[in-house]
């Protein structure tokens, strides 16, 4: 069973709560492909979708999972709200939590905001991504399909490249696969490369040639021009030039590498459309998987919801 | 602990089932439109056992698949707390509409099982029948369901529990009954 009563980040699961949500997965993908794509599992549930940054990938996913397994689900964006007229995230979530939902899946601007609601709600909360600091279910849906297409995930040489600094998902990326025991490269220009990643146990490089010589899988991440605010790479010619991933690159990896993204690409920045759309990329099976996976946490932390942390 | 059938006596009643099956099924239709499903965990090998008694018998290959009741109970959710059951993988690699569908269980207790089983089977497609198949019934149903083919009728007190085990499972055949009548 999972520990806790939300789910926040990969730092606080154990390898063995990490296997459990990617067995579990592995039975929900199945429905996918039932005539009637919904088993009655969360009936009567309420889930409510708080988005107070753009998504299209993610907030979609989380629907569909929440459709298949019977909740109510509704959602929110903030655009459209109260928010936008001065009021505070906490009397946001107090007024929705007033009319009793019973999950709040949550992508947050802010590092720690799912974490303060946590602390201060009744509901069981899902990280859908919060600032620089984690996306959770991203790092799990990415393990499975890694795990899908390797039938394993230690010892395996996984090369992320892109903009490190930024990214949360590079930081959930991290903790599950080191956890697990992948061998992990992070591969990014001096100035998009957080400080300290070795001490997490990974091999930070600034050479893409060698991140992903001889890798697995190859993980590519966006350059986040929304959160730079101060000028880290000349220009985004330049950025491809140097770090962008080319077939001629991707031939640097082994023979099955698997390439993946976690959405929404930059053609022509990070990645090239050869590899994005040619044979070793699988980042539309990423995006079958994540609703998946995020069925098996919706599914695992239902059972949880009557407790008191 | 007392041992209510061996594994002789289980080989027996999976063969003579299988003798009824193509007794009740085999004339109109033929058996091409037969299909096994058995119930996780110890509903699957069972109903490939009877797939290979019905191979042997009559030559037939009927199709066989796996279901996992668990996301279907009517009990998930209702305890205040706890760890939710496993969910594990269903496998019906065949289309279900119009086929006379052999659900298989080890147990048949309160019924609760098959109740949700039925429920699952019909989200899959519309079966033209579904007959029920159990090694074991103990009785004590809490809902009106009825099994159509029996290994063994076993009279027991709901403070019993029945065990079957089996080969591909446990490591043996048999059927265990534990705990006082009373």
């Amino acid at each position: 069973m999972l520990k806790s009563r939300h789910l926040l980040g990969i730092a606080d699961l154990a390898s063995e709560e990490i296997s459990l949500i990617l067995d579990t997965a592995e039975a929900m993908k199945e429905i996918a492909a039932r005539p009637i794509k919904k088993v009655p599992t969360l009936r009567g549930r309420t889930v409510v979708n708080l988005f107070f940054e753009p998504s299209t990938r993610t907030r979609i996913s989380f629907e569909v999972a929440e459709k298949r397994l019977s909740a109510d689900t509704l959602s929110v964006a903030i655009a459209q709200s109260s928010v936008t007229k001065g009021e505070t995230l906490l009397d946001t979530v107090r007024n929705l939590e007033a009319m009793a939902p019973d999950m709040i899946v949550m992508r947050h601007a802010s590092s720690g905001a799912p974490h303060l609601l946590a602390r201060l709600c009744r509901s069981v909360i899902i990280n859908a991504g919060d600032g620089m600091h984690e996306h959770p279910t991203q790092a799990l849906l990415d393990a499975f399909t890694i795990r899908e297409r390797k039938k394993r995930l230690d010892g395996l040489k996984v090369a992320i490249v892109g903009d490190l600094l930024h990214s949360r998902v590079l930081r959930s990326n991290v903790h599950l696969l080191n956890r697990m025991g992948a061998d992990v490269w992070a591969c990014a220009p001096a100035t998009l490369m957080p400080a300290d990643l070795a001490r997490f146990g990974v091999r930070p490089t600034t050479s893409i040639d060698e991140a992903v010589d001889g890798a697995d899988v190859i993980m590519m991440l966006r350059i986040q021009h929304e959160r730079m605010h101060g000028h880290f790479i000349p220009s985004t010619r330049e950025y491809y030039s140097l770090f962008g991933l080319t077939a001629e690159r991707a031939r640097r990896a082994k023979e099955d590498v698997i390439i993946m993204h976690p959405g929404p690409m930059n053609r022509g920045v990070e990645i090239d459309s050869d590899v994005a759309d040619g044979p070793y990329s699988v980042i539309l099976e990423q995006v079958a998987n994540g609703v998946a996976v995020r069925m098996a946490v919706l599914y695992l932390l239902a059972g949880q919801e009557g407790e008191a942390d | 602990m007392p041992q209510v059938m061996d594994a002789d006596r289980m080989g027996r009643a999976l063969t003579r089932i299988a003798h009824e099956i193509l007794e009740r099924n085999g004339n109109q239709r033929g058996t091409s439109d037969l299909a096994l499903v058995g119930i996780r965990t110890r509903g699957v090998p069972l109903a490939r056992r009877i797939a290979l008694s019905l191979k042997d018998i009559a030559h037939t290959d009927v199709p066989t698949g796996a279901l996992d009741i668990t996301l279907y109970r009517d009990d998930l959710m209702r305890h205040a707390v706890g760890p939710q059951p496993l969910v594990r993988r269903t496998e019906i690699p065949f289309s279900i509409d119009d086929k006379r569908i052999l659900l298989v269980d080890d147990v048949l207790y309160t019924g609760r099982t098959i109740r949700s089983a039925l429920d699952a089977l019909i989200d899959f497609g519309r079966p033209r029948s579904i007959q029920l198949i159990v090694l074991v019934d103990r009785g004590h149903r809490e809902l009106p369901i009825k099994a159509d083919y029996v290994g063994k009728n076993l009279p027991t007190s709901p403070k019993q529990s029945v065990q079957v085990r089996l080969q591909e499972i446990d490591g043996e055949d048999d059927v265990l009954l534990q705990g006082d009548a009373i």
